[in-house]
C-alpha cells in the first residue's frame, strides 16, 4: 500500500500487515464475548459495567490500531462514540428518575414495573444500570481515542501533535 | 544524593511493611470494620450489608449490590464523570484540530519546500 511507505504517523495511517490484521480480527470476538460475560455475570463474580465496558472499548481500539481507523468504521463508527456515551448515562439516569416517578426513592429499583418480586426486581435494576455503565464506558473510551487521532485521510503534519 | 534517596525509600518501605503487618486478617470477626457496633457504639454499615445484601437484591455478589444498589447515587456520579471526560475531549480536541488544520493549510506554502526535503532524506 502507498500509505505504509510514506513514514506517516502510525496512529493515523497504518501499515498493511496481514498477520497483525488477521490475528487481531481473530482475537476481538473472544474479547467482546468475555466483556459481555463480565458485564452480565457481575451478579455472581467479580466484574460489572466499568470493567466490561473497558474490555469492550479495548476490542474496538485493537481493531482501530491493527487495520486503521478507516477499516474500523465497519465495526464501530466514529460518530457513535459521543452519542453512545450519553445514551449509556441516560439509561442510568432514566432508570433512577422512573423509580422516582413511580412513587419510590431516586434509584430505588424495587419500583420498576417488571412483574417480579421486590428483591428480583432490584436484581434486574442492577443489571439495567450495569448495562448503561458498560455502554457509557465503552463508547467514551473509543470516542476519546477517535478525538485524539483526529480526522483520517490527510497526511500527518508536525503541527498536529 | 542517590544514596540518601535509597535510604529514604528503604525507610518508607519498612514503615509500609510495619503498617501492613499490623492489619487484621481478612474476615477476622474481631476486626473493627467487621464488628456489629463501632467503638463509639454506632452500628457499622458493613454488618448490615453482609446480613441483608442477598435478601434485599437477590444477588450473590455483595460488591455489586453495594456498588449498584446501596451506593447507586455514587456510581451514577462516576458514570457522569466518565461522560464529562469524554465530552471535554470532544469539545477541546475537535475544535483545536479544526483551527490547527486551517492554520497549517495557510502556512503550508511557506514550509512545503523544507518538508519535502525532510521526506526525501528520510526515505
Amino acid at each position: 500500500m502507498e500509505r505504509g511507505r510514506e513514514g506517516i504517523d502510525p496512529m493515523r495511517g497504518y501499515y498493511d500487515d496481514r498477520i497483525v490484521a488477521l490475528s487481531s480480527r481473530l482475537v476481538v470476538p473472544f474479547i467482546q464475548l468475555f466483556a459481555l460475560y463480565v458485564v452480565f455475570h457481575g451478579h455472581y463474580s467479580p466484574g460489572g459495567g466499568f470493567q466490561g465496558g473497558a474490555m469492550l472499548a479495548a476490542s474496538f481500539l485493537l481493531i482501530r490500531l491493527s487495520v486503521g481507523s478507516d477499516g474500523a468504521q465497519l465495526q464501530f463508527r466514529k460518530g457513535w462514540g459521543t452519542p453512545g456515551s450519553s445514551i449509556g448515562t441516560l439509561i442510568y439516569l432514566v432508570t433512577g428518575l422512573s423509580t422516582l416517578l413511580l412513587g419510590g426513592y431516586f434509584l430505588d429499583y424495587s419500583q420498576l414495573p417488571l412483574g417480579m418480586g421486590e428483591s428480583e426486581t432490584r436484581s434486574m435494576g442492577i443489571l439495567i444500570v450495569e448495562i448503561g455503565v458498560a455502554v457509557a464506558v465503552a463508547c467514551t473510551l473509543t470516542a476519546i481515542y477517535d478525538d485524539l487521532v483526529g480526522e483520517e485521510g490527510r497526511r500527518g503534519s508536525p503541527h498536529d501533535a | 544524593m542517590k544514596r540518601f534517596v535509597l535510604l529514604v525509600l528503604i525507610a518508607f518501605g519498612a514503615l509500609m511493611f510495619y503498617g501492613v503487618s499490623t492489619l487484621p486478617d481478612r474476615a477476622d470477626p474481631r476486626a473493627p470494620a467487621n464488628l456489629e457496633e463501632s467503638a463509639a457504639g454506632s452500628p457499622v454499615a458493613q454488618d448490615y450489608y453482609i446480613r441483608h445484601a442477598y435478601e434485599d437484591a437477590h444477588t450473590p455478589n455483595m460488591v455489586t449490590v453495594i456498588l449498584a444498589d446501596y451506593r447507586a447515587y455514587d456510581t451514577l456520579g462516576e458514570t457522569m464523570v466518565i461522560f464529562a471526560a469524554g465530552l471535554a475531549c470532544f469539545l477541546i480536541l475537535r475544535r483545536r484540530r479544526q483551527e490547527d488544520l486551517e492554520e497549517w493549510e495557510e502556512s503550508e506554502g511557506l514550509e512545503e519546500s523544507e518538508e519535502s526535503k525532510e521526506d526525501g532524506t528520510r526515505s
